[in-house]
């Protein structure tokens, strides 16, 4: 390492350096570090809700608290967890699993965090002014439109500035992809996690804008008073559905995808096998997010569509099985014959396969329009998505967390608590969700505060109550992992498993600045795997060394993100009084003042010179 | 390369440069007289049942054109783009035919 970064900095110094940092492995860490925050806040929301349900009657929490808890549990984990840390992992691995040496647009990619984080912190500060939103986290009109106070105002410029963010690193990765492989790696040649990261970035380009436009319209009907959903008037409060389920359906293409990715990646590293049928998970990939663009409407069979169009979209939601299908029977061929190591990681990946297996099957049930009239808005669609989106999201952030964090942090996290905290969590996510199932197909309807007793329904509530506090307990226990890691842990080396297949194992942990010091030569599927049979321990560099050319860190996406969010209060408050326009246009000054000087202000960033990086050893 | 080949390259280049020239002010008079008639036929009045379609497709072609010769949508090296533009207007085509059919009233 060089000299100026073996030195101790002060912490205003570190601080700064995140502030004005355009690294994409910085910015990754930062999605994790934010992510792994509002999973937390989500997850005591989560404890909340069930403490409330423990009981018949219970009065734990008031109706209307409750209400805002469950809104804000389904909007923090989805789009403030969820998304974040996915967004972490394609920051911090992508780049370096298809060679490149920094994504395509740094400032953006930082702008876009930035936007992300003031986004969920703007949204959660309505729990201290005045209420959080409470409509749940589909916002439906009329319902969004006529709650009283500032928390559906909240909802409306917390997601529109997080969901900016989004779009953003979406298109920046989609150019880094297209643009930036290094030599030799063809798409065909790109790993597994790049692909989803790729295709899941399609679904960020092509599915934001509905949720954009459905927000703006919502914005405008609550703090403007137009009449786009307000039946009264002439408008359509069905519109809102729409737009909300044609982004809210690819939506969980974009975050299952990428955890398809991870475990696509650690299953093929720990069965010590290339990954079986390649090129049928590459197309399996596209027609899961081009199939998942035309099943929307399945969230809306009982509104009334008319039984055709009903048909059409229970045909198309079936038919995402083929390629999900697919999918789970190329992991299970990939460990087939293989010397599989179970880990930590692994442990993760085989929870998840028979986990999120059960969650899909209760999807093609529930995807069977005429049987989803008697589903629909139970506790068996709580259970049914609790089961794909932890079975299968959570579990492949964790999956990921656990393989990926030497590359990030530099130490592997301890085996045992690794081992503790998986079967905590994968116990009680089972004894949570399982028992939904019944307790949904019993009649017991979501979203209500409380259920009277004597239904059969008081056992099933306390086992599943009984089983969030095992997932909260693994949880703790991943976090003491974490800290202990921090604390004790041994610096890894740079294939801390030994049989890395990709890149990102062929260099440093965690990787140098620049990732590459050469670019390597990509021969085919697996580079690095490949190298290695060939008994090298180094990629062959495809360029000489030369000075390696780097951007500049900025301070702008900071200030231009927290420019939007002051002006997002003016929006919320202008509503009350027309003096807070003031502070409408004072953020509004500072951000596009600063987008100005961004514009006019020529950075052409500075170079890593030769000398230096031959004075580092490898 | 001897002095000759440089040439032919140059010469090659330059006759390539020359048609895409010639492409381009084709397009753009003819992207002109489009819109000419488009004004033309709103202003001497005809059916409405035979202007709206006329000027839809009179924009079509516009598009087209705009997509393919003004932003090379049409050289090589377009794939990626050209396919995720076609998916953008897949999708939004997929939504304006549910707003107009499955959304009643």
């Amino acid at each position: 390492m060089s000299i100026a970064s073996t030195q101790k900095k002060g912490f205003g110094a570190i601080l700064w350096d995140y502030l004005t940092t355009v690294d994409h492995k910085k910015i990754g860490n930062m999605y994790l570090a934010a992510g792994a925050f509002f999973f937390l806040l989500g997850g005591i929301e989560a404890l909340i809700i069930r403490i409330q349900l423990i009981k018949p009657e219970n009065d734990f929490i008031s109706a209307g608290l409750y209400n805002e808890m469950i809104t804000m549990h389904g909007t923090t984990m989805i789009f403030f967890a969820a998304m974040p840390m996915l967004l972490g992992f394609m920051n911090g691995v992508m780049p370096l699993q298809i060679g490149a040496r920094d994504v395509a647009f740094p400032f953006l990619n930082s702008l876009g965090f930035w936007l992300f984080l003031l986004g969920g912190i703007l949204m959660n500060l309505s729990w201290f002014f005045g209420g959080a939103p409470d409509a749940g986290w589909t916002g439906y009109a009329p319902l969004s439109t006529s709650s009283p106070g500032h928390g559906l105002d909240y909802y409306v410029m917390g997601l529109q500035l997080s969901g900016a963010g989004t779009l953003m690193g979406g298109i920046n990765f989609l150019v880094t992809i297209v643009t930036m492989r290094g030599p030799g790696m063809t798409y065909m040649r790109m790993p597994l996690f790049t692909w989803t990261t790729f295709v899941a970035s399609i679904l960020i380009l092509f599915a934001f804008p509905a949720l954009t436009v459905g927000l703006f319209l919502l914005q405008f009907d609550r703090m403007f008073g137009s009449a786009f959903f307000d039946v009264a008037l002439g408008g359509n409060s069905v519109i809102w559905q729409h737009l909300f389920w044609i982004f809210g359906h690819p939506e969980v293409y974009i975050l299952i995808l990428p955890a398809f990715g991870i475990f696509s990646e650690i299953i093929p590293t720990f069965s010590k096998k290339r990954l079986f049928g390649y090129s049928s998970m590459v197309f399996a990939t596209f027609l899961i997010a081009f199939l998942g663009f035309m099943v929307w409407a399945h969230h809306m069979f009982t509104v009334g569509l008319g039984p055709v169009a009903n048909s059409i979209f229970a045909v198309g939601t079936m038919a995402i099985a083929v390629p999900t299908g697919i999918k789970i029977f190329n992991w299970l061929a990939t460990m087939w014959g293989g010397s599989i190591k179970i880990n930590s990681a692994m442990l993760w990946a085989l929870g998840f396969i028979p986990s999120f297996t059960i969650g899909g099957m209760t999807g093609v049930m529930l995807g069977a329009s005429t049987a989803d009239f008697q589903y629909h808005d139970t506790y068996f669609v709580i259970a049914h998505f609790h089961y794909v989106i932890v079975g299968g999201v959570v579990f492949g952030i964790l999956a990921g967390l656990h393989y990926w964090w030497p590359k990030f942090f530099g130490k592997v996290l301890n085996e045992t608590m690794g081992k503790i905290a998986f079967w905590l969590f994968f116990i009680g996510f089972h004894l949570t969700f399982f028992i939904q199932h019944f307790l949904g197909l019993m009649g017991m309807p979501r979203r209500y505060w409380v259920f009277l007793e004597n239904q059969g329904l008081d056992t099933g509530n306390l086992i599943s109550t009984i089983g969030a506090f095992f997932m909260a307990a693994g949880s703790i226990v991943f976090i003491i992992n974490i800290i202990y890691t921090t604390a004790k842990g041994e610096k890894a080396a740079n294939d801390p498993w030994g049989t890395g297949r990709t890149l990102e194992w062929a260099i440093s942990s965690p990787a140098p600045e620049y990732n590459f010091k050469q670019l390597p030569l990509v021969r085919g599927l697996d580079p690095y795997w490949i190298e290695k049979m060939d008994g090298n321990t180094k990629m062959t560099p495809a360029e000489p060394l030369d000075d390696i050319h780097m951007p500049n860190g900025s301070i702008l996406p900071v200030v231009i993100s927290i420019g939007f969010f002051i002006a997002s209060f003016g929006f919320i408050y202008q509503v009350d009084n027309k003096s807070w326009l003031i502070v409408l246009f004072a953020g509004m000054v500072i951000a596009i003042g600063s987008m100005l000087i961004r514009s006019l202000k020529d950075d052409h960033g500075h170079h890593i010179h030769k000398e230096d990086l031959e004075k580092e050893a490898d | 390369m001897t002095g000759a080949n440089i040439n032919k390259i140059n010469s090659f280049k330059k006759q390539k440069q020359k048609e895409e020239m010639k492409h381009q002010v084709i397009t753009f008079a003819l992207m002109i007289i489009f819109t000419l008639v488009a004004f033309i036929a709103v202003g001497a009045g005809m059916n409405k049942t035979y202007v709206i379609p006329l000027i839809l497709i009179l924009a079509l072609v516009q598009v087209g054109f705009q997509f393919y010769y003004f932003m090379h949508m049409k050289d090589k090296g377009h794939e990626v783009i050209s396919s995720l533009i076609y998916g953008g207007i897949w999708i939004a085509a997929v939504t304006v035919l549910t707003f107009t059919t499955i959304i009643w009233w």
